[in-house]
């Protein structure tokens, strides 16, 4: 069948939109902190049919939601890019769901919010590698995180409903994002407490406990004492008690 | 005379029976008494055992070797480990198992009854006993030689004491060293574990840091005796926040407040901060402290505050402690208001 003369136009057409498109993708760099006018616009226009409703309409608080001024693009990017923005309902504290937006939404939102005051942007690329020293990074958990994040992230439990949210499987830039922005009821821990190469270091622990299985043997999700009491109890005097049962019955 | 009255009365616990003794049950052959194949097949099976315990020696040994102890690798002890525990279990489950399957299905199982044996002894026995002391007692005269007995007397009482006194020689004399921690006006409050000093400036609304004496990382010796009673936790939290104490007003900078993190039931790192409600949570018995108010008791079975540590700004910005503590850190002992 011979080909029609316009279907190598469409061809190359389709081609270069998508080489392009991919090479955009590759090389978005997450370091712009003050995005373009347009970016900005097509933030604030999202902003308002999305968030204002509880944040105001210029981002400055509402009844429903705290003010937004200074909060930075990191915090935008985190709670809108797990999925806790927009909230879908008032508790103690908001879950991780689907994510509602493109990530091209997301950065525009970023970019408006960013634009009303100074605050935390999103962390650069480099500090994302997990390729840290993880011993130290690990220290650096433990002192600083693991009373409420478990000591190798598996999460617990704190006052009212509220919880320390597991860390298996959230991505690197949302890790790093949660420590500059100290969301919901987490402490911030800025860049002069723990420095970029520290929480760099933070994250490759978290990574290699992800990645590493357990030397102890299984988990149980390590969620600790509760967990491993359970299954001793359960398993290990049941066992014995069947044990037990059996010594005293007479044979057949 | 019944075989009831031949026990003396004080092993006497059965005499009044409200319920007649209903004897022993029926006996009930087993099916192994019953046919041949059955105690063949019991037999197999308590040979079986044996087998799986001498199987269980052979692969604690194996995993023994197999799974050699490298200096360093935890997972290889981890192997070490499970493989010789398996076949050690096996190993003593099999023989344990087996002998009691043996019992119950092969040997005889017919129900018997023991009468007690009595527990006194013979007249002539308690005779000759009663005989033994008084002859002892003569011969030694320890009845009528009454200076000996008394000084052995006194003696037995004297002999302990030198033990006693001992005793006070065990360990250090506690005395002030559970109420005085590293704090000393002008410590500077620095991060752990790095000891980098910490500037009032870096500290943001919001902001928690895990605080070490400065100093602390360059001890040589009871560095971590003296990390456990000197570790703090750094908030800053909204001015307008607090509810201070006039007189305690001072001890805070511009809404940075400096908290033991020991906690004062039982010395459980108190670290779960929960930025908007201000609560410090324990993460052991779930004590709740308002870090606003001057960590409050608000939950749990904490009964006093967290003492707080006195802080201040030095000329360069860095934050120091105005004096060690004011009260005793950790969990509450009889002495110890200072």
């Amino acid at each position: 069948m011979r080909r029609r003369p316009w279907a190598l136009g469409v061809v190359i057409f389709l081609g270069l939109v998508m080489s392009g498109g991919g090479y955009a993708v590759a090389t978005q760099t997450y370091q712009s902190e003050v995005g373009s006018p347009a970016q900005v616009e097509e933030g604030r226009k999202l902003f308002l049919s999305n968030c204002a409703s509880c944040h105001g309409t210029n981002g400055e608080g509402a009844v429903g939601g705290p003010s937004l001024i200074g909060v930075g693009a990191a915090s935008v990017d985190f709670q809108v890019g797990t999925g806790r923005m927009p909230g879908q309902a008032s508790g103690p504290q908001l879950y991780k769901k689907p994510v509602q937006f493109t990530e091209e939404q997301i950065l525009a939102m970023a970019a408006y919010v960013a634009s009303l005051a100074p605050g935390p942007a999103i962390p650069a690329e480099e500090f994302l590698r997990a390729d840290g020293d993880v011993t130290h990074g690990g220290e650096l958990f433990r002192i600083n995180c693991a009373m409420c994040h478990n000591a190798v992230g598996a999460g617990g439990a704190l006052t009212e409903g509220k919880f320390a949210p597991g860390l298996q499987g959230v991505t690197e830039k949302h890790i790093y994002e949660a420590m500059v922005t100290g969301p919901q009821n987490m402490p911030v821990f800025s860049d002069a407490n723990l420095t970029p190469e520290d929480k760099k270091d933070i994250i490759s622990y978290l990574k290699y406990v992800e990645e590493f299985e357990s030397v102890g043997g299984y988990e149980l999700a390590s969620i600790g004492p509760v967990a491993e009491g359970l299954f001793t109890w359960i398993f290990g005097i049941g066992f014995i008690i069947a044990i037990t049962v059996w010594l005293g019955a007479k044979a057949n | 005379m019944s075989e009831l009255d031949k026990y003396s009365a004080g092993s006497r616990t059965d005499i009044v029976r409200p319920i007649a003794d209903p004897g022993l049950e029926p006996h009930r052959e087993r099916m192994t008494d019953k046919s041949e194949r059955h105690a063949r097949n019991a037999e197999k099976q308590v040979a079986i055992m044996f087998v799986i315990s001498i199987i269980g020696a052979i692969i604690a040994v194996w995993g023994f070797f197999a799974f050699p102890i490298v200096d360093g690798d935890l997972g290889a002890t981890r192997n070490n480990a499970f493989w010789m525990g398996i076949g050690m279990a096996l190993s003593m489950l099999g023989i344990g198992f087996g002998a009691v399957h043996w019992a119950k299905t092969l040997m005889p199982d017919n129900e018997v009854s023991e009468e007690r044996h009595i527990a006194r002894s013979s007249d002539e026995a308690r005779a000759q006993a009663i005989e033994i002391v008084k002859l002892a007692n003569g011969e030694s005269g320890f009845t009528r030689r009454k200076l000996i007995r008394r000084t052995l007397y006194g003696a037995l009482a004297f002999f302990p004491i030198p033990a006693v006194v001992i005793f006070g020689d065990l360990g250090p004399v506690v005395g002030d060293t559970l109420k005085q921690t590293m704090w000393r006006p002008g410590t500077r409050l620095t991060r752990d574990p790095t000891g980098i000093p910490i500037k009032a400036s870096e500290v943001t609304i919001g902001s928690v840091f895990h605080v070490i004496p400065e100093g602390l990382s360059d001890l040589e010796e009871h560095k971590l005796e003296e990390k456990a009673k000197a570790a703090v936790l750094l908030v800053r939290v909204n001015p307008a926040d607090l509810k201070e104490d006039p007189a305690k007003a001072s001890w805070s900078y511009d809404g940075i407040v400096a908290y033991s993190k020991i906690c004062t039931h039982v010395g459980c790192p108190v670290a779960l901060y929960e930025q908007h409600t201000h609560h410090l949570l324990c993460p052991c018995h779930q004590s709740t402290f308002d870090l606003a108010d001057h960590c409050r008791v608000i939950f749990g079975p904490a009964s006093r505050p967290l003492p707080q540590l006195p802080i201040a700004v030095d000329a360069e910005g860095y934050l120091i402690a105005q004096s060690d503590f004011l009260e005793s850190v950790g969990p509450s002992f009889w002495d110890m208001r200072k």
